[in-house]
């Protein structure tokens, strides 16, 4: 990706591997939802241009996909679950016949396996964000990019979905792009975290985080050296809001 | 529709245009010219009807005869409404009964009204009356319904007497809807007066629309669907007015208890 | 209070019991019956009750009041399904283009004002007593709701569902149909739902001021012959044909949107 310049973001120049987990966190404010946007082609740039594989975007680029916070908001209510997760499949460009398997094996793998019929009003939060991530995949991105998805959920839920991301992440090879407010679970998730300054964003460190993979809730966590980084990144984040 | 926005000028000017099609079309061909006159020929029949004193009389009866009903629906309304949304007992039996009649459009209802009451007056305003009572009705059964256990609990906590739960808990609370089905309501008793009196009146602007139509006296009747038109407005401007003013009132009434 | 019995039981509360509601109405039925063979009423003017269902049941069963009916519905029908026609996608396009709602707004403004019935005069300059006459009437009345609901509804997605169709890559077209459509259709149906009394009230008023025939015309015509229960019974066939209407327009709801039919109803139960 190349450098941009917005009002909410200031000069951020960042190069992401394929296949990799990376995290953006920051204080409040900070532009983090609008550096996704602007990536993802929603929104355009008041200044400066985003690069995806070196060329200049136009709009929503065709390999990427953002995944919202407000996933009632997102999700059609029209459709059932497997109505959504074929939505992802049909804008691939996939025939309706090869999609229904693809769509019900993905139903699955986030973990909805017989809630193929349901409506999402019918399910809840945890279960509706799951929803949207497995019609996210369906579409066959090279690039996830996720919003404060589980910004909405309570704490278990959100414990139980970042497990169930990790396990699609590792299944799937996708690369992420994930933000949140939430340190612990940056850490947790990613192999690399960018810590965003507040207005305009600029990139003031850069993380790479080493811990073995498949991560455990309880024993990664536990790792020193994971509540030394959480301090480093919370007290950075502190100053930012205070500065 | 905002209109928070700058002026709409292609609104107007689209409108205009409308009206300038209207007026060459109609002057284009005689034959149209009975259906439908030419704009400027109802302006005129419009101003000589208001000036002359013609429609006065009419306009007159016909807004008589909508606030009699209108006020008369929305006292017994609101009254029944506040008692059969309080009373839960009150309401499981009327509940069946309020759902067979909802169905039945009122305006069934103006032939009965012939019946016992004649034509004229009495029967006009008794079929406002019966309309109009309708929606003011539901909509206060549902907002008292609708009232928070816990506002009214608050309220017996402190002693309050009944009446005074009333007042100053339920009413308030449920003013929102009552206000809608005052609304709804204003509309229907207008419909219905001016329908009344098209079936069976022999004054109001209702029945002046049909005669004029039945004398062929075209450009009459559509100044008084204009006229008609214009007093719907105004009455619902005068009722969001009103509305805002006592929404004032109630926020100062809160205030003032805060204190 | 309310009391739950375990988890299955319905709530047996003397006081919210539904079979309050029909003794009551029963009761009210059979003091009207009772009060009318007494004489305490004038039965010229209120028949038993009796009297008007036997007359009903005579006149329904020897086809007359279905002939009314159906003349009736046939004009409604035409009326309410071309508002339907014209005015969903006007209120689409009006939503989807901002230059097209902003020079219609006035007219609209303009024209909605004025109460239905008093365009029937003008409608009968035109079209006499015909058909056409009711037809245009119920167009022209049910236009208002079904066009600010259609409207509305559009204007009122929200800009997430939105992005969402636009980061899944969808062009333009794709979004209206694929998108914005099953989004809106809530409120396009209630408009729908809406305009479905106002549809009946037409018919009704439009049939009383000119026709020859139909149920409105048919209650009308017998009071003026004074063929009192035969007055009543219209209005019974009236009141059953609005019960009817509704149903049939929920059990639409139900399988055009069982989606929303469903949310609907767990909204009701919570």
């Amino acid at each position: 990706m190349g450098g941009e310049t917005t009002a909410a973001i200031g000069n951020i120049s960042c190069q992401v591997e394929t296949g990799e987990f990376v995290s953006f966190v920051g204080p409040s404010g900070c532009g983090k939802t609008t550096l996704l946007m602007s990536i993802a082609g929603l929104i355009a740039p008041t200044a400066g241009k985003i690069l995806v594989k070196g060329r200049a975007i136009n709009g929503p680029p065709p390999n990427l996909v953002l995944v919202f916070q407000e996933f009632n908001k997102s999700l059609f209510a029209w459709r059932s679950v497997l109505g959504n997760v074929l939505f992802g499949l049909d804008a691939r460009g996939k025939k309706l016949r090869e999609s229904e398997g693809k769509a019900k094996t993905l139903i699955e793998l986030v973990g909805l396996k017989g809630f193929e019929s349901h409506y999402p009003w019918e399910l809840s939060g945890g279960m509706q964000q799951r929803v949207a991530i497995a019609r996210a995949l369906a579409y066959e991105p090279e690039v996830l990019l996720m919003d404060e998805p589980f910004g909405s959920l309570d704490a278990l839920t959100r414990l139980e979905l970042e497990d169930t991301l990790l396990r699609l992440w590792e299944e799937l090879g996708t690369t992420i792009l994930f933000i949140t407010h939430d340190i612990e679970e940056a850490i947790y998730l990613s192999d690399r975290i960018w810590v965003l300054s507040r207005r305009p964003s600029e990139i003031i460190e850069e993380l790479w985080i080493d811990f073995p993979r498949p991560r455990h809730q309880v024993t990664t966590r536990a790792e020193g050296r994971f509540m030394e980084i959480r301090n480093q990144i919370y007290k950075q984040i502190s100053n930012e809001n205070t500065a | 529709m905002n209109g928070s926005e700058k002026f709409n000028w292609t609104g107007w000017l689209v409108f205009g245009l409308f009206l300038l099609l209207w007026e060459c079309g109609s002057r284009a061909s005689p034959k149209l010219q009975l259906y439908i006159p030419p704009v400027s020929q109802i302006v005129v029949a419009l101003s000589h009807l208001i000036v002359s004193g013609q429609v006065t009389t009419h306009l007159l009866t016909t807004l008589r005869r909508f606030l009699e009903g209108y006020l008369l629906a929305a006292a017994i309304a609101v009254t029944v409404g506040v008692a059969l949304g309080y009373f839960r007992f009150a309401h499981s039996l009327t509940e069946m009964l309020i759902e067979f009649l909802r169905p039945m459009p009122s305006v069934a209802i103006i032939p009965v009204a012939i019946l016992l009451l004649g034509i004229g007056d009495a029967m006009i305003v008794a079929v406002t009356v019966y309309a109009s009572t309708w929606p003011i009705l539901v909509n206060t059964i549902d907002g008292v319904r609708h009232i928070e256990r816990t506002l009214i609990d608050t309220g017996r906590t402190f002693g309050l007497a009944r009446r005074r739960i009333l007042w100053q808990i339920v009413l308030p609370a449920a003013a929102p809807y009552i206000v809608t089905g005052l609304r709804v309501s204003l509309s229907i008793a207008l419909i219905l007066v001016t329908t009344a009196e098209m079936i069976a009146g022999s004054k109001g602007l209702g029945f002046f629309i049909l005669d004029e139509e039945r004398s062929l006296q075209s450009s009459n009747m559509y100044a008084g669907i204009i006229l008609v038109a214009v007093l719907g407005y105004l009455l619902n401007r005068l009722f969001l007015a009103l509305e805002e003013k006592a929404m004032k009132w109630r926020r100062g009434m809160v205030a003032r208890e805060a204190i | 209070m309310a009391s739950r019995h375990g988890c299955a039981g319905s709530n047996l509360n003397m006081r919210d019991s539904k079979l309050n509601g029909v003794f009551f109405l029963l009761a009210l039925l059979l003091v009207w019956e009772l009060a009318v063979r007494a004489e305490w009423v004038n039965p010229l003017i209120v028949p038993a009750v009796s009297k008007i269902v036997g007359t009903f049941s005579e006149l329904f069963w020897s086809g007359q009041i279905p002939v009314q009916i159906l003349a009736s519905l046939k004009r409604a029908a035409v009326g309410y399904a071309l508002a339907a026609a014209v005015f969903i996608p006007l209120g689409i396009f009006m939503a989807l283009f901002d230059n097209i709602r902003r020079a219609l707004e006035v007219t609209v403004e303009m024209l909605r004002p004025i109460p239905p019935p008093v365009v029937i005069p003008a409608a009968m300059l035109f079209f006499g007593l015909e058909d056409e006459m009711k037809i245009f009437v119920i167009f022209f009345s049910c236009a208002w709701p079904i066009l600010l609901n259609t409207l509305d509804g559009v204007r009122n997605i929200d800009r997430v569902l939105l992005h969402t169709a636009r980061t899944f890559g969808l062009p333009q077209r794709k979004i209206i149909w694929q998108v914005i459509l099953p989004a809106s259709s809530p409120q396009i149906m209630t408009g729908l739902r809406v305009s479905l009394p106002i549809m009946l009230i037409l018919v009704v008023i439009s049939e009383m001021v000119g026709s020859t025939d139909g149920i409105g015309y048919f209650i009308l015509d017998a009071q003026r012959r004074f063929r009192v229960a035969q007055m009543y019974a219209g209005m019974l066939a009236l009141a059953i044909l609005g019960y009817v209407l509704n149903q049939l327009f929920n059990l639409a709801h139900r399988s055009l949107l069982p989606w929303h039919w469903g949310m609907l109803q767990k909204k009701d139960e919570g």
